[in-house]
């Protein structure tokens, strides 16, 4: 019979899971070693510093089923240092990217770009004789499109930051118990700095 | 009160129970070893090879359930440790290493003796540390401890700088709770997934459990009989799970798998419900995945919640400790009869009883299978039984059916030769009061039988069974089997193992018939203060049957040729 658990779509899709995992040296080496010796196929992953400052929050970005994300989602739980995983939908997600692209234009060409960066609300960071630097920020769609408009006219260098993502409304992505962590190091007369 | 870091970790260890560790010492250990001559309450074993404190405090762990320690210095120390700690992780068995490293300020910079084993070790430990400030040596031995031995338990190693452990720091042992957010092992079952596996278990008409490890570690021996009994459901033991119930049991069907029972492969395939407890779908008890055991709905009960949906997808799963879910569930469960499900079983059974190699006259060679039964026989099928890896490893499982849990230990997993020998001294030197043998091949045993000077200072009574077929013969069964006979590289050339074992003061003896075993065997376990040799020469191109070949479906299996074969049947 081998049924499939209730409401498990098979289809491959983009997922968007979204982690609160410990600042410390060597986290995303941990994260990174796990997808590779599990043989997760990530599309991106970004990671950066949140508000508090003990805690660093990823974004990753991965197609597969719903049954291949949930691998990934518990196998992140299996790491010490991650605090909570999400998946999050596309529907109630804002996501974004940001592309540094420059192009090579000579003075003709250097109107239409300009035009080009109004349609997709970039904008243009550096100017030099020959060449331009775009910033835009988006979402993966927009950025290409955008990207595929400039071809024709030179791209000569790209740059992406990767996709970050955050769930919309009120409801709040929280590292639960981490409080009770500090305090409990506090109580045992040791900062955080470096319980690696 | 101020202490060095090196005394720190004495004082950890003692407040966590350790009172034994295996060990080498080295540069960058020294402060720690040093230390230790202030702390009498923890007995070192020197061991001749790093891989072999981890095999023995991995022994020490699966016969005791408490966690081992392995202690080695830097580098070349640090990685003789991989082996073991891998097989460790494997098996789910909680250690905690503890290395030394390099001192802070020259990591990084190619140092004498200087490797990265916290990332060396970061794919094969359930965690690792390396301690940067003596302030958090304290707190992270003790989550080190924490970690190894709840939820699936597991190795975790320390990598301890010697700057650190040469450092000064008020000691405060915390005795806090440990918190740790981003680990919360699960523990037991919701009101929905009880409902919800009791109405496939009520519904079931050819139910069969699956008993791993998982019931042996959490201690639900007595809870799955309970189920077992209550609901009238045969079990089937992975490797590991051997000694989950009683062999003898009536429900009990034995181990199923690549060389399992074919009764059990045969009921697996045939099953409308696998109850999946504390065991992992390996490919070597599933063989090929997509004909795996098609006509059941399927329960799996794991701690690890990644373990769910990873081979096989499953009806149900419920993440929790075995104990508890059991507990919970039991009460719940309806008596029930399957007495047409045990009569398509029985006709199984009977069928392997006949080709049973142990109800075949053997020829005047000797069987390692005979072997087994005959130890199995006089030693009262009671003796903690510790194996190599290889033919005698599932001839053990086959032939020696346990009892109690604990009572076998074996690599399962990482399928780890030169395991068994080191491993058995840690279980002895934990359950000193037990009969404990090593069941070892003659390839296996010569990968760490440096060890026997080991044994040898620390007095271990360990009976040594070398089942000597001159080959690797689980590979040269494969060769038979799969590369046309072409047996490349596997006779094996040995030492004569009663001068090696005179060589080390060990008494010994030669068996090369069946009518010498019982002497062998009582005259090894009438012995005390060390270990004892038997050397068992045995037939050289025997075959463990049944086989599933890897990757085959598991009812096409490999039989041995019996007197009643039927064509459907091989």
């Amino acid at each position: 019979m081998n049924q499939k658990g209730q409401g498990i779509d098979i289809m491959k899709r983009t997922h968007t899971l979204t982690a609160l995992v410990e600042n410390k040296p060597g986290v995303l080496n941990r994260v990174v070693s796990l997808f590779r010796r599990r043989g997760f196929n990530i599309d991106s992953l970004t990671v950066g510093r949140t508000h508090t400052p003990e805690i660093s929050r990823m974004t990753i970005v991965m197609e597969g089923d719903d049954l291949e994300a949930q691998k990934v989602e518990k196998n992140l739980y299996k790491l010490v240092n991650v605090i909570h995983v999400e998946q999050l939908t596309e529907k109630q997600t804002v996501m974004r990217d940001l592309a540094l692209i420059k192009v090579s234009v000579d003075g003709a060409r250097r109107h239409e770009v300009t035009q080009l960066c109004d349609i997709f609300r970039a904008k243009i960071v550096d100017v030099s004789p020959d060449s331009l630097i775009v910033e835009i920020t988006g979402t993966e769609d927009k950025i290409e499109s955008f990207t595929e408009m400039l071809r024709p006219i030179g791209i000569v260098e790209m740059v992406r930051a990767g996709v970050i993502a955050m769930g919309r409304g009120g409801e709040v992505l929280t590292a639960n118990g981490y409080q009770a962590r500090l305090q409990s190091l506090a109580s045992a007369g040791k900062n955080l700095k470096s319980v690696v | 009160m101020k202490l060095k870091g090196a005394e720190i970790i004495w004082e950890c260890l003692l407040r966590e129970g350790v009172n034994v560790v295996w060990g080498y010492p080295g540069g960058a250990i020294l402060p720690a070893y040093d230390a230790l001559t202030k702390y009498p309450q923890i007995h070192h074993v020197l061991v001749r090879h790093e891989q072999g404190a981890t095999h023995m405090a991995d022994g020490y762990a699966r016969a005791t359930g408490r966690v081992g320690v392995a202690v080695a210095t830097s580098g070349p120390g640090a990685t003789n440790l991989v082996t073991g700690i891998a097989t460790a992780m494997m098996d789910s068995s909680p250690m905690v290493c503890i290395t030394g490293q390099v001192p802070t300020a020259s990591i990084g910079t190619d140092a004498f003796q200087e490797t990265d084993v916290t990332g060396v070790t970061l794919p094969i430990t359930k965690h690792n540390y390396l301690v940067t400030d003596v302030e958090e040596l304290a707190y992270t031995i003790r989550e080190a401890f924490h970690i190894a031995r709840t939820g699936r338990p597991g190795p975790v190693l320390v990598d301890i700088p010697k700057d650190v452990q040469n450092a000064y720091c008020e000691f405060v042992y915390p005795e806090a709770e440990i918190v740790l957010p981003g680990y919360r092992p699960a523990k037991g079952a919701s009101e929905l997934e009880l409902k919800r596996a009791l109405s496939l278990i009520e519904a079931s008409k050819r139910p069969l459990i699956l008993a791993g490890h998982g019931i042996v570690m959490s201690g639900a021996n007595r809870e799955l009989q309970e189920l077992a009994e209550k609901a009238h459901i045969p079990i089937a033991l992975t490797l590991l799970g051997k000694g989950a119930i009683p062999e003898a049991h009536p429900l009990c069907l034995g181990m199923m798998g690549m060389h399992g029972e074919a009764t059990c492969n045969h009921a697996i395939q045939d099953a409308d419900l696998l109850i999946a407890l504390g065991m992992r779908f390996d490919d070597r008890v599933t063989g090929n995945l997509a004909t795996y055991a098609r006509k059941s709905h399927k329960i799996h009960v794991d701690i690890d919640p990644s373990e769910i949906n990873k081979n096989v997808e499953v009806d149900i799963g419920i993440v929790g400790d075995l104990r508890t879910v059991l507990a919970q569930l039991n009460p719940l469960v309806r008596r029930e009869r399957h007495d047409e499900w045990f009569e398509t079983i029985r006709s199984w059974q009977d069928d392997a009883r006949v080709r049973d190699i142990v109800h075949q006259e053997s020829d005047g060679k000797l069987l390692a299978a005979h072997v087994i039964h005959d130890l199995w026989r006089y030693t009262n099928g009671d003796a903690i039984t510790v194996t190599d890896v290889g033919q005698h490893q599932m001839w053990e499982a086959q032939y020696y059916p346990h009892t109690r849990p604990h009572t076998l230990i074996t690599s399962g997993g990482l399928g780890t030769m030169g395991f068994g020998f080191p491993a058995a001294v840690g279980a002895k030197m934990g359950r000193p009061e037990e009969n404990v043998w090593a069941i070892v091949g003659d390839g296996g045993f010569q990968m760490t039988m440096v060890e026997l000077a080991t044994a040898v200072q620390e007095k271990v009574h360990v009976n040594i069974a070398i089942i000597n077929n001159h080959y690797l013969g689980m590979v040269r069964q494969w060769q038979e089997f799969f590369y046309e006979e072409r047996y490349n590289q596997t006779p094996m050339f040995s030492p004569d193992f009663i001068k090696l074992a005179e060589a080390y003061g060990v008494p010994s003896l030669r068996v090369e018939r069946r009518d010498q075993i019982e002497g062998a065997v009582r005259e090894a376990e009438a012995h005390r203060g060390g270990p004892f040799l038997v050397e068992f020469v045995v037939e050289k191109h025997d075959i463990v049957y049944p086989m599933v070949p890897a990757g085959a479906d598991l009812h096409a299996m490999i039989r041995r040729p019996g007197p009643t074969v039927t064509p459907d049947m091989v």
